[in-house]
């Protein structure tokens, strides 16, 4: 932390708990700041705050970029999501597209 | 997050900088000026985002503001507003808590007749003269509490002596100490022995075994012979001071291997702390010195009223930045009620009960009954079982459900829970018939302290940190100040 400087022991804790990394993180950080890429393992595996609720714990922001949402949703988890799921159907949906943002369109159509 | 507000804290200065005690996790953090700023703008209550970002433009980047925010928030100093604050669930210690103190009332007779105290004055809860109490522990309920002691605890076992006036009962003190060594040895468990007096009946063969047994002693004396003569008499009305000194300081002289304290009780009559310190701390000697106001019904004459308590907290005040004067300079100074609180802040407790009462201590009244603490020894009402038959669980949890700190109204909007959680269990009792009752005649003189002890806490953490890491260790165990 840069504007707050813990100083007795349960300060030290919390900011322990403030930053460290979350071992799963969810689709939107509080504070953005830049994110490394992650899969998550699977909304109904483990609680993964993000894909229940946004930063500010509300539903406006769940889903947002959809191009971020897409790969989530096909590469661990397939609930909520139209997306074809890596895990059984189709394990190579995405391999054309490395980047979402200018490679979507070589993404297709699947029929289960 | 469109409009914030500022959650539970309490700030202060010192040592040049701000800090903010965060309720009720009790953490310290200390405050750069875009965080300062924040906590300023929303004293003034709920701002929306870009009103905050706006009004603090001038002076720091948005960035700037953005971080301090998303910090103030990590460690919720700050929250949306309309979003209830995370409330941790109220938990019970676990029902296998260890015993680590017991205290162990060898006597229920005194040979002073100290007209304030709470065992046999007008306040008292026992009858210890007509009761049917046995006036003296006999060694076999000794052994059966030791063995109790054994039972209950952890690796590690405080085993307190307590009275009445504790060397009433030297023999079974004696032969206790020697048969507890013997079996915390057998069951592979540490064991320390202290005992509260009022140094009247010490003598050479007394000190020695105290000192080669490594008793620690504390001292139950007002200060000078014209404060310690007001209150702390014999039966016959005559002062103890000139009986007391001379022994106290015998026993300075040859017990060196434990660390010996006074406690003074402080009354409307004796109010004169600084006067007191120096004479117990510099003219008798004593390692340290811990006061404490007389616990009292309302209306009596000694009791310290409204004034008094603001009198009190300016002393201790005064006594408190003389102790961090000391500390800066890494020296020892021996006004214990400061260390006391500065260690519960730097380690940030944030209790759920006032002490540990009924919890990790509990006391043993001359016939072995256990009870909530030493201070209701032999009330049938606080009884929680008997050394022979053991704590009777139920009653124990429902004491501690009963007297969470949630629970206490009174207590949820006031900032220095954490380490009040209420106040004494006997002081509530004494003054409101009531241990569940949180000792409001207290809260403002708890909250200036508390913020004082703050003050000192952050000027040693700015200017000396390195004389905060001796509280990094294990808790001080509460068998010290048993009072």
């Amino acid at each position: 932390m840069k504007h707050l400087t813990s100083v007795n022991r349960k300060a030290a804790r919390m900011e322990r708990a403030v930053t460290a990394d979350p071992d799963v993180v969810a689709l939107q950080r509080p504070g953005g700041g830049p994110q490394g890429p992650h899969i998550p393992l699977g909304c109904s595996f483990v609680f993964s705050p993000g894909w229940e609720a946004d930063s500010s714990g509300g539903t406006a922001g769940l889903c947002q970029p959809v191009e971020r949402d897409l790969f989530d949703c096909h590469s661990g988890c397939f609930w909520p999501a139209q997306v074809p799921d890596q895990l059984n159907h189709a394990p190579n949906w995405t391999s054309k597209c490395a980047n979402a943002q200018k490679d979507w369109r070589k993404i297709d159509l699947v029929f289960p | 997050m469109s409009q914030v507000e500022a959650r539970e804290h309490h700030r202060f200065q010192a040592g040049g900088a701000d800090f903010v005690y965060l309720v009720p996790s009790a953490a310290v953090f200390q405050l750069d000026e875009p965080s300062r700023a924040v906590l300023d703008l929303l004293a003034g209550g709920a701002r929306a985002l870009d009103s905050i970002l706006e009004s603090l433009a001038g002076r720091f980047r948005p960035s700037e503001v953005h971080d301090a925010l998303v910090e103030l928030r990590g460690v919720r100093a700050i929250g949306e507003t309309g979003v209830p604050f995370p409330k941790a669930a109220k938990q019970l210690p676990a029902p296998n808590f260890p015993l680590s103190t017991m205290v162990l009332n060898l006597t229920n007779q005194c040979n002073l007749a100290c007209t304030y105290c709470y065992e046999y004055g007008e306040d008292k809860i026992v009858d210890t003269q007509y009761g049917a109490k046995s006036k003296f522990m006999n060694e076999e309920t000794a052994r059966e509490s030791v063995e109790f002691l054994i039972k209950e605890s952890g690796r590690s076992a405080h085993l307190t002596f307590f009275g009445g006036e504790t060397l009433m009962n030297f023999p079974v003190l004696r032969s206790t100490i020697a048969y507890a060594r013997r079996r915390a040895a057998e069951e592979n468990k540490e064991i320390d022995f202290s005992l509260t007096t009022n140094a009247t009946l010490l003598k050479p063969e007394i000190i020695e075994f105290l000192a080669e047994n490594r008793v620690g002693v504390t001292v139950s004396i007002d200060g000078p012979k014209e404060m310690q003569d007001q209150f702390r008499v014999f039966h016959n009305g005559k002062g103890s001071y000139e009986v007391v000194a001379p022994k106290v300081k015998e026993l300075l002289k040859r017990h060196t291997s434990r660390p010996i304290g006074a406690r003074v009780t402080l009354t409307s009559r004796t109010l004169d702390i600084r006067k007191i310190f120096r004479h117990l701390r510099e003219e008798i000697g004593f390692w340290e010195v811990g006061f404490a106001p007389v616990t009292t019904a309302p209306g009596r004459g000694y009791a310290i009223g409204e004034d008094g308590f603001d009198r009190m907290l300016e002393q201790f005040r005064g006594l408190a930045f003389e102790y961090r004067d000391f500390a800066l300079e890494h020296r020892h100074h021996g006004f214990s009620n400061v260390r006391d609180t500065i260690e519960e802040l730097h380690k940030g407790m944030s209790k759920s009960h006032p002490c540990g009462a009924g919890l990790g201590l509990m006391g043993v009244s001359t016939d072995g009954d256990v009870s909530l603490c030493h201070r209701f020894a032999g009330s049938e009402d606080h009884k929680f079982g008997t050394v022979k038959t053991g704590v009777d669980r139920l009653v124990q949890i429902g004491f501690l459900e009963k007297h969470h700190v949630d629970d206490k109204t009174d207590c949820n909007r006031c900032w220095a829970r954490p380490v009040c959680a209420g106040g004494c269990y006997h002081e509530a009792h004494t003054r409101f018939g009531d241990t569940n009752h949180p000792v409001l005649h207290y809260c403002d003189w708890i909250r200036g302290w508390t913020h004082t002890c703050l003050e000192i806490y952050g000027e040693l953490a700015v200017k000396n940190p390195a004389y905060l890491r001796q509280f990094d260790g294990e808790e001080q165990h509460e068998a010290s100040h048993v009072s």
